[in-house]
C-alpha cells in the first residue's frame, strides 16, 4: 500500500518497512504482501516484538527513523496513500454474500477517521526538510508522546509475549488465559485485543473473512473466550476515537 | 522475552530488553542505570535485573516459563528516542535488521492482515 509512495521518494533517501504482525506466522501475511509485491523490505514479527520495542497499540501504526537512527515521531497511527493496489489487496474480492457480522463491522468502520492526505503532506514535509520540518520531533518530545507505560503495561506486555509463545507451540486453551490477562491489565491496547480475536476464526471458518469476524458467533456467544469483541468495543470508545487524531 | 530459566544467557536478555550490561551499568541509548553488582559472566540472574530495571517477570508455573515484560523506567514507552534494533525475517526467512538503513530515512510501518 506504501509501494508508489515510497518508489516516489525513495531517490530522496526515503525508505519505508513494513511490518505485518501476526502470531500465525508468515503465512498468514503471505497473500497481501505478494498481492503488494513491495520492493522496500516487508518483514514478519510473529511475536509483536516491534510493537512491545516502540509502543504500538493499534495498527496500523507507524515510526519515523532519520539517518542517524533517531526516532523522530513515536508510534502513531497511520493511514495508507489511497492507491490501485488496496484493490489488489482486498481479501473478500471473490467473495459475493456477506454475513451479517461483516455488515455490522462495515457500518462501524465506515465512521472510523482518517486523514491520510493530510498524513502523506507530512511525510512529504520531512522527505525534504529533514531536521527543520515541523513534523521531526525533538527528542524529548519522541519520548513524551510515546505510550505511557506503567507495572501494569509492563505486566501485560508479558502475558502478551506468553500468550504468543504458547500459541505457536499449539497450546491453544492456555495461551487463551494470557491473552485475557493481557487485555486486562492493558485495556487500551487494540493490537492486543485484535490479536486474540483473529485466532478465534468466525463464520464460515473457510472464508477468507474468518479471521475478520473478531467477535463471538451469533447462537454461540457462551463459546467466546473473551469480554470484548469489535463491534461492541468500538462503538463503546466511538468509532470516531478508534485512531486518535494527527497531531503535527 | 520467553524463559524456563531465571539464569538466562547473558547476550539474549541484552538482545531481548535492548538493556546493553556495560560496566557502568544496564545501558540503552544515553541512559545508563546503576546496577546493585557489575554484570560479570555469560549469563545473567533475571529476577535481579527485572528488579532493578522495573521489567514485570510473569511465570506460568503449568508451563515451567517466565515471561520478561519491557521496562517501566520514565513511565514511557521509549526511555530514549535512540531507534532500538529490531531484527526479522521476510517472508523467505531472510533477516533484515532495522540498522542496516542508517543514512536513510525511515518509515516504519506496523500492520496485520486482520
Amino acid at each position: 500500500m506504501w509501494q508508489a509512495l515510497r518508489n516516489e521518494l525513495h531517490p530522496q533517501g526515503l525508505e519505508v518497512v513494513t511490518v505485518g504482525m501476526d502470531t500465525a506466522g508468515p503465512e498468514a501475511c503471505r497473500h497481501f504482501i505478494e498481492a503488494a509485491s513491495p520492493e522496500h523490505p516487508s518483514l514478519i514479527d510473529a511475536n509483536h516484538i516491534v510493537a512491545a520495542k516502540f509502543g504500538i497499540i493499534n495498527i496500523p501504526n507507524s515510526i519515523w527513523i532519520d539517518e542517524d537512527g533517531m526516532i523522530v515521531r513515536p508510534a502513531e497511527a497511520a493511514p495508507a496513500p489511497p492507491s490501485i493496489e488496496v484493490e489488489r489487496t482486498n481479501p473478500f474480492g471473490g467473495m459475493t454474500e456477506f454475513p451479517d457480522r461483516a455488515t455490522a463491522i462495515m457500518s462501524e468502520a465506515v465512521h472510523i477517521e482518517a486523514s491520510p492526505a493530510e498524513y502523506e503532506a507530512a511525510l512529504r514535509d520531512w522527505v525534504g526538510n529533514g531536521a527543520d520540518s515541523v513534523y521531526a520531533l525533538s527528542p524529548d518530545e519522541v519520548i513524551a508522546r510515546s505510550q505511557p507505560r506503567d507495572d501494569n503495561t509492563s505486566k501485560g506486555q508479558a502475558h502478551f509475549a506468553m500468550a504468543t509463545h504458547l500459541e505457536q507451540l499449539g497450546d491453544h486453551a492456555a495461551a487463551i488465559g494470557h491473552f485475557r490477562m493481557a487485555h486486562q491489565l492493558v485495556p487500551d491496547n487494540f493490537a492486543y485485543r485484535r490479536q486474540a480475536w483473529s485466532l478465534e476464526p468466525g463464520g464460515d471458518a473457510d472464508s477468507p473473512f474468518a479471521r475478520f469476524w473478531q467477535g463471538p458467533d451469533e447462537g454461540n456467544e457462551e463459546a467466546w473466550p473473551y469480554d470484548s469483541e469489535w463491534v461492541a468495543d468500538v462503538q463503546a470508545m466511538g468509532a470516531a476515537n478508534y485512531y486518535p487524531k494527527f497531531t503535527p | 522475552m520467553i524463559t524456563n530459566s531465571l539464569t538466562v544467557d547473558r547476550s539474549a536478555f541484552e538482545t531481548a530488553t535492548g538493556w546493553q550490561l556495560k560496566p557502568e551499568g544496564a545501558c540503552k541509548g544515553e541512559v545508563c542505570i546503576p546496577l546493585t553488582e557489575a554484570p560479570e559472566g555469560e549469563t545473567v540472574n533475571v529476577e535481579s535485573l527485572s528488579t532493578q530495571l522495573g521489567l514485570a517477570l510473569v511465570h506460568d508455573a503449568d508451563k515451567g516459563l517466565w515471561a520478561i515484560g519491557p521496562e517501566t523506567l520514565g513511565g514511557r514507552a521509549l526511555a530514549t528516542a535512540v531507534a532500538p534494533e529490531l531484527t526479522l525475517p521476510d517472508l523467505d526467512g531472510n533477516e533484515f535488521s532495522l540498522s542496516s538503513l542508517r543514512g536513510k530515512k525511515v518509515l516504519m510501518v506496523a500492520w496485520s492482515p486482520y
